[in-house]
């Protein structure tokens, strides 16, 4: 491998790298989303559960 | 696909440069790359009058994200160069050279907009100051661009002229095929960049919503 030819490769290889560090970094991002987004779903719900519970029990008082 | 087009052409059918030899074809991805560095930007500018002018959050966040990947695009540029000044010229930066003074100028002006935008609290004022320092550093992409043209400046090579592309037509048509690619590619990284950001902000907004 010649000078020249070493340089042109490291030159390819340091843009391919920063785009997957890139890709990556965004990927970590997105799965931190997912996560983040399914335990707002399980907050929701027992939320939702709870208003359940205590409208029946406030409809049993009441009855 | 059209980054793996590009650099299949590169390296198997666009012939090498009689002067430079092997080491011209870093010419394919540096100067494409420096060339979305100017249009983020460019865009990051845009929007930032944009939030000047209709005062809305999401030209703001457009305008950050554009400069983010500016930046990103500007360290590959000075990065390709080094390598490419070192081995056409033997050095791996020259101070004599007023296109790569001039570019590391905008550079670090763009990089000092991250300082700036996070030593001011969050809300509209940061938003603006982010959007007028944005405006101010797009006067230096002309300047730079043209430095070489309006400074006689030896050492860097002006391969675009008044009277068209000093290169083969092969050459050129593979140098555009690698533009369009970057290009492609910056703006798929703008989208993702700010499809997280939104996600993120409303995911934020629903969380204190239900705690």
């Amino acid at each position: 491998m010649t000078s020249a030819e070493k340089y042109v490769a490291a030159a390819y290889l340091v843009v391919f790298a920063v785009v997957l560090a890139y890709v990556l970094i965004m990927a970590l991002k997105l799965a931190r989303l997912q996560r983040e987004t399914a335990e707002l779903v399980a907050l929701a719900r027992r939320r939702r559960d709870e208003v359940a519970s205590q409208s029946h029990r406030e409809a049993a008082e009441v009855g | 696909m059209l980054v793996s087009a590009a650099v299949a052409l590169i390296f198997f059918w666009v012939p090498e440069d009689a002067d430079q030899g092997f080491s011209q074809k870093i010419f394919y991805f540096h100067v494409p790359i420096a060339l979305t560095a100017y249009a983020c930007f460019g865009w990051g500018a845009w929007k930032g009058l944009v939030h000047l002018w209709k005062r809305t959050p999401e030209a703001d966040l457009e305008s950050y994200v554009a400069i983010h990947l500016g930046v990103i695009f500007g360290v590959l540029t000075l990065i390709t160069g080094s390598i490419w000044a070192k081995a056409s010229w033997g050095v791996w930066w020259t101070w004599s050279s007023r296109q790569l003074v001039l570019f590391l100028v905008l550079f670090l002006f763009y990089s000092a907009y991250f300082m700036l935008r996070f030593s001011v609290e969050p809300g509209p004022p940061r938003a603006n100051i982010s959007a007028v320092y944005a405006l101010f550093g797009v006067v230096l992409i002309p300047v730079s661009f043209l430095a070489i043209r309006l400074a006689d400046d030896f050492i860097h090579p002006t391969v675009f002229r008044p009277s068209g592309p000093n290169m083969a037509g092969s050459m050129f048509f593979v140098f555009c095929l690698s533009w369009a690619a970057l290009l492609v590619l910056a703006a798929t990284l703008y989208g993702i960049e700010l499809t997280s950001k939104r996600l993120d902000a409303s995911v934020r907004e629903l969380r204190e919503a239900l705690e």
